[in-house]
């Protein structure tokens, strides 16, 4: 079973830093030519350095930004071009984790509230007891229903935004860097629990980082990317152990592991 | 690298204790000793809220609000700086000590351009002539490999990408010749190829200039590729100390353990990922609150 299957997706928008007044902003290439299929179930890692468009094509994939070349079907419905009224039913299935939760959480409403809205939207039986199913499943107790999000810590935050992106049990989310704010322990319990979640909900990820070992900890297939184009796709197993591409082996080389390598600075 | 007594320390501090308002009860750093030889880098590590940057913060005396020593002594190549009259220690500060900080973006002035807030501290605090102080910046921009320091000098921070904001505020702070540079969190907001370029700098810039480097993180890989030695902190306590070497192959508390266990590495995929166990953080927790009883008594 295949989640998506995306041919030539190529993407540009408008270069707002090279518009000149009056005259319509020139196009620029973000994603040039990607063709990949993601497996339903798999947690794909896409990786790459800060401008390569790992972010952009995730957002991609749930259609934040609409396609200006190729295809993306998404679990048997072609999505490239849907309107936003066409898209929306399919928006319970396509769920986004942001990188900053504190920006990315209503700082007026209540936790419960935030991970009600979307039940609500889509229409479910029961949001309240829903809501608290996702909450319970990401290990947030009852308390924190009623609590905004100022009052949580940075982990306990990221905890609400997964919450309300698995309170629709979607087939797939996109999870935007969602670890590199956090400390080591937290980051330690949101891998973990997201590798629980993933196996309970049978969940399919995109999982966007910089950080390798925590692609290496979490993804069982992987993206690398420069500068919007794919320059290698597998198995992590596989391309950690033979790195095809220099660039690869430089975002690998660049994670500083915690034993003593004088040679590490200086190569 | 072992440091033979003789030599006075860069940074000795002795029995440091930080309280909010002067509240023996409440402190946020607990009797915190550590000594910087000069010419070394020590390792603040924790995570968010042990007090790693408030230590950095006290040596400069900017601590925020109203956090107050309440007991303890900073000897700065022997001086004792507590007691120094502000405008002292302004002097001190800008002439023998320098902060890289996290964000290289809020650090700069948004609308002044690189040239002068290079040069300040040169020409206002150290004298040099304007022509003098920017010959000086040039170089500085040029050993920390910006191609063409004449257009960064004149260009304004957002002109600027994130890995170039972050060389120049460390060409800021070497370029004074500074003893100590406290650098807290240098490269938490960068990327993973620009972090290693930058970390690269930074020690390169520190071994040629010898300055004594205090280096705050919450990243024990970065503490193994860049500092000699490293205290680990909980809830302003230091748990653990020693040299880097010893402290990652044999830790001796379980805090640290439970650190090094949390950290994910790519070269041991199977090794389980562990959080640190409440209970270790608890009983931590609970040492620290009977400390400061005993403290305040």
């Amino acid at each position: 079973m295949t989640m998506f299957t995306v041919r030539d997706l190529t993407l540009a928008l408008p270069n707002l830093n090279a518009k000149r007044a009056f005259r319509p902003a020139p196009a620029i290439t973000i994603l040039s030519d990607l063709s990949f299929d993601i497996p339903a179930g798999a947690c794909v890692g896409i990786v790459g350095e800060s401008g390569s468009g790992k972010s952009t094509l995730g957002r991609t994939l749930v259609r934040l930004y609409e396609p200006t070349g190729g295809s993306v079907v998404f679990d048997g419905t072609d999505i490239t071009h849907l309107s936003p009224e066409e898209i929306r039913p399919l928006r319970r299935n396509l769920q986004v984790i942001f990188q900053d939760p504190s920006s990315s959480l209503n700082p007026r409403h209540t936790v419960a509230a935030i991970v009600e809205a979307p039940l609500r939207l889509h229409g479910s039986a029961n949001p309240v007891a829903d809501a608290r199913a996702a909450l319970d499943a990401v290990g947030l107790s009852r308390a924190f229903a009623s609590r905004y999000p100022h009052e949580l810590s940075g982990g306990q935050r990221q905890r609400v935004g997964i919450a309300r992106a698995v309170a629709l049990r979607p087939k797939f989310i996109f999870a935007d860097e969602i670890v590199s704010g956090l400390d080591t322990s937290t980051q330690a319990q949101v891998i973990a629990l997201l590798k629980d979640l993933q196996r309970e909900l049978a969940l399919t990820i995109a999982f966007v980082s910089h950080d390798l070992s925590v692609v290496r900890h979490l993804c069982d297939r992987l993206i690398v990317m420069s500068a919007g184009r794919i320059i290698e796709a597998g198995e992590t197993a596989a391309i950690f152990e033979h790195p095809q591409h220099a660039q690869t082996r430089a975002l690998k080389d660049a994670i500083p592991l915690p034993e003593i390598d004088d040679s590490w600075l200086t190569a | 690298m072992t440091t033979p007594p003789a030599v006075t320390p860069a940074l000795e501090i002795r029995n440091l204790s930080v309280a909010l308002g002067g509240d023996r009860r409440h402190r946020l750093l607990r009797s915190v000793n550590l000594t910087v030889a000069p010419g070394e880098v020590h390792g603040l590590v924790g995570e968010s809220g042990a007090g790693k940057s408030m230590i950095g913060k006290t040596v400069f005396g900017i601590l925020p609000g109203a956090a107050r020593v309440v007991e303890g002594e900073i000897h700065f190549h022997g001086r004792d700086i507590l007691g120094l009259p502000k405008r002292e220690l302004r002097t001190l500060r800008g002439r023998e000590m320098a902060l890289i900080p996290q964000d290289p973006l809020t650090a700069l002035n948004p609308s002044r351009r690189i040239g002068p807030q290079i040069t300040d501290r040169l020409v206002k605090i150290l004298g040099h002539s304007q022509a003098d102080a920017n010959r000086r910046a040039r170089a500085l921009l040029d050993e920390v490999s910006i191609r063409d320091p004449d257009r960064v000098m004149r260009a304004y921070p957002h002109e600027l990408s994130g890995g170039m904001r972050q060389r120049v505020l460390i060409a800021e702070a070497f370029v004074a010749e500074p003893k100590l540079i406290v650098a807290d969190e240098p490269t938490t907001a960068l990327d993973v190829t620009v972090q290693r370029r930058i970390l690269g700098l930074i020690a390169a810039m520190q071994a040629r200039h010898g300055a004594a480097l205090l280096f705050v993180t919450h990243d024990l890989g970065v503490v193994a590729k860049v500092c000699q030695s490293v205290s680990v902190l909980f809830g302003g306590h230091v748990v653990e100390q020693g040299r880097t070497g010893d402290i990652l192959a044999a830790p001796q508390t379980e805090y640290t353990r439970a650190l090094l266990a949390a950290t994910p590495r790519y070269d041991r995929p199977d090794a389980e990922l562990t959080p640190v166990a409440p209970k270790i953080t608890a009983a931590l927790t609970l040492e620290n609150e009977w400390a400061d009883m005993q403290y305040a008594r």
